[in-house]
C-alpha cells in the first residue's frame, strides 16, 4: 500500500509543485537575461535584484479580472488553457532524475513514445484556444500554431527513431544505461539527432526563433489575445513547463542524463561525488539558458520560412539520418 | 475483477461517445468526443497490457489525425447548408443497405467466435527469440506478417500519390 500509492502519490506532488516553482523562476531568468544580453537591468524593485518578481507576477496574475469574451463558447474557453498545460505535466512522470527508483515516478517499457504521444495531446490546448475565443486573429494563430506544431513534430519524431536505434530500448531509464555502457552521451554518437531535436524542441514549444503562434505583430498576440487573469498564466505555464520538458528530454536522450561527463573514463571518478540528480539539473540548465539566449539573439522566422525549413531540411535530414543509424547498425 | 471492471466502464464510455460524436450539434464539439473517445481506446489497450499500441493510438490517431479533422473543420464553412451533390440523406437507402452489410457482418464475427470450440488453441505463432511487448511486435510485423505490412506501406503511399494529383491537376 505505502509503496504503490503512497510513496507516488507523494513522489507526484513534489515533482509538480517543483515544476510549477520553477516555471515561475524561469520567467524571472528570463527577463533577467534577456536583460543583459540587451545591456539593461531587467526587473530590480522588487526584492534584492528583483528575485520576488516571481511572486509578485502570479499573485497579480491571480487577482486579475478573467474576462471570458460575450460570443466565446464557455465550456471550451476553459478548457483550452488546461488541456496545454496538463499534457507538459505528465510527461514528467516517466522521465528519470537518476538511476535510482526513487528518483523517477515510473519507468515503461515504451517510455520515449509515451512521451512524444503526451506532448502531441498539448496541441489541442492551441486550437482550441483559437476556436473558443470567436475571434479573427486568435483563429489565426492557431492554425498556425497547429500547421508548425504537426510539421515540426514529424521531423522530432523521426529524429527520435536513430536514437532509439541506437539505444535499443524505448524506457527513459534504459536509454541512459544504454549510454553508460557505451561510454558516451549520445549527443557525441548521434550529433544531427541532437541538434534536430533541440530545433525542433524550440518549434514545438512556440520559442523564438519560431514563435509564430505569438507574433504580435502580425497577430495582436497570438492564439491567447481574448485570455486574461490565470487561464492566461495557464498557457503561460505551459509554454515554460514545455521547455522545461524539451530540457530534461534532451538531457536524458543525448546529454546521459545523470551520467558525469565521459563516464568511461576513469580518470574523472571522482565526479561521481556529485550527486546524479544535480548533473541532471545542471545539464537541464544548460538548455533552458540556452532556450533564453536564442531568444535574445535570433529574429523570428517569416511563416512560410518556418514551414520551408520543417518539411524541406530537417525532415529529409531525419530520414537520411535514420537510414545512416540503420546501415551502421547493421555493419557494426 | 478490477480489469472487469474496468472493460466495462471503457466500454460504456466508449460507446457513450461514440453516440455523443454522431448527436452533437457543433462539430468541433463533435471531433473533440472523437478524441476523447481515442483517448479511451487507447486506455482499453493499457488493460490488455497492449502499451504499444496503446501509445501509437494516442500518437496517430489523438494527436495526428484528428488535429487535421479539426483543421479542416475550422477552414470549411460549415454554416453553409450542404449542396445538393454532397447532401448527406441523398442517397438513404446505400447507406441503409451499408449499414446494414455491417451490421451482419460484426454479428456474424460475434456468433464465428463464440461458436469456435475454446479448447482448440489459438494459431501457434513462430516462437519469438526476442522479449517485451515492442520487441515482440516489431519481430512478428517483420517475420508472420511480412507481406502485409508492406502492402499496408504501398497503400499509404497510394494514398498519399493519389491526394497529390488531386491537388495539383497540373502534375
Amino acid at each position: 500500500m505505502i509503496d504503490t500509492v503512497v510513496i507516488p502519490l507523494l513522489k507526484i506532488a513534489v515533482l509538480l509543485n517543483a515544476v510549477l516553482v520553477s516555471v515561475t523562476f524561469m520567467t524571472l531568468l528570463e527577463r533577467k537575461v534577456i536583460a543583459w544580453a540587451q545591456s539593461r537591468l531587467g526587473p530590480m524593485r522588487v526584492g534584492p535584484y528583483g528575485v520576488l518578481q516571481a511572486v509578485a507576477d502570479p499573485i497579480k496574475l491571480i487577482l486579475k479580472e478573467d474576462i471570458t469574451p460575450a460570443k466565446a463558447d464557455k465550456w471550451m474557453f476553459t478548457l483550452a488553457p488546461i488541456l496545454s498545460l496538463v499534457p507538459a505535466l505528465i510527461v514528467f512522470s516517466v522521465v528519470p532524475f537518476g538511476p535510482d527508483p526513487l528518483y523517477y515516478i515510473t519507468d515503461i517499457n515504451v517510455g520515449l513514445l509515451f512521451i512524444i504521444s503526451v506532448t502531441s495531446i498539448g496541441v489541442y490546448g492551441i486550437i482550441l484556444a483559437g476556436w473558443a475565443s470567436n475571434s479573427k486573429y486568435p483563429l489565426l494563430a492557431s492554425l498556425r500554431a497547429s500547421a508548425q506544431l504537426i510539421s515540426y513534430e514529424i521531423a522530432v519524431t523521426m529524429t527520435l527513431v536513430s536514437v532509439i536505434l541506437t539505444s535499443g530500448t524505448l524506457s527513459m531509464v534504459g536509454i541512459v544505461e544504454a549510454q553508460q555502457e557505451t561510454g558516451l552521451w549520445f549527443g557525441f554518437v548521434q550529433p544531427v539527432a541532437f541538434v534536430l531535436v533541440l530545433i525542433g524542441g524550440l518549434a514545438e514549444t512556440n520559442r523564438a526563433p519560431f514563435d509564430m503562434p505569438e507574433a504580435e505583430q502580425e497577430l495582436t498576440g497570438g492564439f491567447h489575445t481574448e485570455y486574461s487573469g490565470m487561464r492566461f498564466a495557464l498557457f503561460f505555464l505551459a509554454e515554460y513547463a514545455n521547455m522545461i520538458v524539451i530540457s530534461a528530454v534532451v538531457t536524458v536522450l543525448f546529454w546521459g542524463g545523470w551520467l558525469r561527463p565521459f563516464p568511461s573514463v576513469d580518470a574523472l571518478a571522482f565526479l561521481d561525488l556529485i550527486p546524479s540528480w544535480i548533473w541532471f539539473f545542471g545539464k537541464m540548465f544548460v538548455f533552458l539558458y540556452l532556450f533564453i539566449w536564442i531568444r535574445a539573439t535570433l529574429p523570428r522566422y517569416r511563416y512560410d520560412q518556418l514551414m520551408r525549413i520543417g518539411w524541406k531540411v530537417l525532415i529529409p535530414i531525419a530520414i537520411a539520418n535514420v537510414v545512416v543509424t540503420a546501415i551502421l547498425k547493421v555493419w557494426l | 475483477m478490477a480489469e472487469t471492471l474496468a472493460f466495462y466502464t471503457l466500454s460504456v464510455l466508449i460507446l457513450g461517445l461514440a453516440v455523443l460524436v454522431v448527436t452533437a450539434k457543433n462539430t468541433v464539439h463533435s471531433v473533440l468526443f472523437l478524441v476523447i473517445n481515442f483517448l479511451c481506446v487507447a486506455m482499453l489497450y493499457v488493460v490488455l497490457e497492449a502499451e504499444f499500441l496503446a501509445v501509437i493510438q494516442v500518437l496517430v490517431y489523438a494527436g495526428g489525425i484528428v488535429v487535421l479533422y479539426l483543421f479542416v473543420v475550422m477552414l470549411v464553412n460549415l454554416k453553409r447548408e450542404p449542396e445538393a451533390h454532397q447532401d448527406p440523406r441523398r442517397l438513404s437507402a446505400i447507406g441503409l443497405g451499408l449499414a446494414g452489410a455491417v451490421l451482419l457482418e460484426l454479428a456474424g464475427i460475434v456468433v464465428y467466435t463464440y461458436g469456435q470450440d475454446p479448447s482448440t488453441p489459438l494459431a501457434a505463432a513462430a516462437p519469438s527469440p526476442v522479449m517485451g511487448n515492442v520487441e515482440e511486435l516489431g519481430w512478428l510485423l517483420y517475420t508472420q506478417y511480412l507481406i502485409p505490412f508492406e502492402l499496408a506501406s504501398v497503400l499509404l503511399l497510394v494514398a498519399m500519390v493519389g491526394a497529390i494529383v488531386l491537388a495539383r491537376r497540373e502534375l
